[in-house]
């Protein structure tokens, strides 16, 4: 199986590879259209800010890449929130793969943002992404911006109101925690997108 | 439900690490990749690493063990040692690091943490900052604590310091109160109270811990994001497990091994 990481400038694909690296699975780093195209399952990670990424996306031509790829997709934190439609950070038109806005957290007394360090996972469908998931099962948050809970939300996260950790529409998915960082947790979902 | 962080610090020197006494007279812990998993076993949320000696050096973190680390780890873990640029930092972020802190170069040059935040964005960058008490009762911030012979006091308040690090992009705030530091009196719950009502970004308690109640206080009286130790976990003195399930039988939110069970 090949699978490859969309080099788009994010400072997390380090971590995301080694993590892959853990369930035996090497990785290819790359912004090369051809080989994001011809891969099994395409990851899209990045930690940053929407309007960056996006630019860095268009720089590399790969707006167009990414929307025609019908295999597997995985965007992690602000992977999965360039899959939306559109991010308030910076009123950025994202990729539109996914029927979701971005919204900013509201700060709130005793309500600190980033919303940064561990919270629970609740599963509200059933989804292969979700096999092994159980309520309460802890991930890594590291974020200021969040996306409401919809019809493309398969679990959701409390942080002073529910929102959205992980999402997915047709084959493209996103987590908004950050599995490589999410010890055992993250290690399963991680294998669950490999075997989609 | 977020939960509180337990996050032990591991103070690196000359590639492993080590530990101080109120930031003098250091002795070697062990292996840095060795603790590493070992406390990520027990149960940590998070590992600080700091390259204590980086910054007196005038010299960046030593990024070969950051790499091994990354590698490893499955848990967060934050780096920090004489960062004083966005290269630095990008290097020291893509060898693995998930957050890099910044202490005394943001001293020196405060616009340093603006231009991480707006490189990284605000959830990479920790700002630490070492404080302690002057005679005239007010707290104040120290540089270079990494070495006792080049540490400086400064003019600068500790928390007017802390507001303008977040006006300028900390992401969060590790506060050093230095008075306790390495003698297990307890984290400085007064000075971490006022800093929790200044600071709307994650705060971590550093510096006093030496029981299990001294972290249930750091969290139940300051209301601290985190609490990070060091001399305590490397002794054994406090096991993570036993600490966590403490903490959680003191209705302070924590993250257990097992999702189910315990909780």
């Amino acid at each position: 199986m090949s699978v490859v990481l969309v080099d788009a400038g994010g400072t997390n694909i380090g971590s995301v590879r080694y993590a892959l690296q853990r369930l035996g699975v090497d990785a290819a780093l790359t912004s090369d259209a051809a080989q994001i195209r011809a891969a099994d399952k395409v990851i899209l990670p990045g930690v940053g800010a929407a309007g960056p990424g996006m630019a860095r996306l268009r720089e590399l031509g790969l707006v167009d890449v990414i929307r025609s790829l019908t295999q597997p997709v995985l965007g992690v934190c602000l992977g999965m929130q360039l899959l939306c439609a559109h991010s308030a950070e910076g009123d950025t038109d994202c990729l539109g793969l996914i029927p979701a806005s971005v919204n900013r957290f509201e700060e709130a007394p005793g309500l600190c943002v980033p919303h940064m360090g561990w919270n629970r996972l609740s599963p509200v469908t059933t989804h292969p992404l979700l096999k092994h998931l159980e309520q309460g099962d802890w991930a890594y948050f590291v974020h200021s911006y969040a996306v409401p809970v919809g019809a493309y939300t398969l679990a959701s996260t409390d942080y002073g109101g529910g929102f959205s950790a992980v999402i997915a529409s047709a084959n493209f998915h996103g987590m908004q925690f950050h599995p490589e960082r999410s010890a055992s947790v993250g290690a399963k979902l991680l294998k669950n997108f490999l075997e989609l | 439900m977020l939960s509180r962080r337990i996050i032990p610090c591991l103070d690196v020197r000359e590639g492993k690490v080590v530990k101080g006494v109120r930031f003098r007279d250091h002795i070697v812990m062990g292996e840095i990749v060795d603790l590493a998993l070992r406390y990520r076993d027990e149960g940590a949320d998070e590992l600080v690493f700091y390259d204590i000696t980086a910054s007196p050096e005038g010299r960046s973190v030593d990024r070969s063990w950051v790499e091994r680390v990354a590698r490893v780890i499955d848990i967060p873990f934050c780096v920090a040692g004489g960062i004083r640029s966005v290269d630095e930092a990008r290097a020291v972020l893509h060898a693995g690091a998930d957050k890099i802190s910044v202490n005394s170069p943001a001293l020196e040059r405060p616009e340093l943490i603006d231009e991480l935040a707006a490189a990284f964005g605000v959830q990479c960058v920790v700002v630490g900052i070492d404080s302690m008490r002057d005679d005239d009762d007010e707290w104040r911030v120290r540089q270079y604590t990494g070495d006792p012979s080049k540490t400086r006091s400064l003019s600068r308040r500790t928390f007017d310091w802390m507001i303008e690090v977040q006006r300028r992009g900390a992401g969060e705030i590790v506060l050093n109160c230095m008075d306790s530091d390495g003698v297990r009196k307890g984290y400085d719950l007064a000075q971490l109270s006022v800093a929790r009502s200044v600071c709307s970004v994650p705060l971590i308690a550093s510096g006093g811990a030496g029981t299990m109640e001294h972290f249930r206080d750091a969290f139940v009286q300051a209301r601290v994001d985190g609490a990070l130790a060091a001399s305590v976990f490397h002794s054994g003195a406090i096991a993570i497990p036993d600490l966590k399930h403490y903490l959680q039988q003191q209705d302070v939110v924590v993250r257990l091994q097992e999702a189910s069970g315990h909780e």
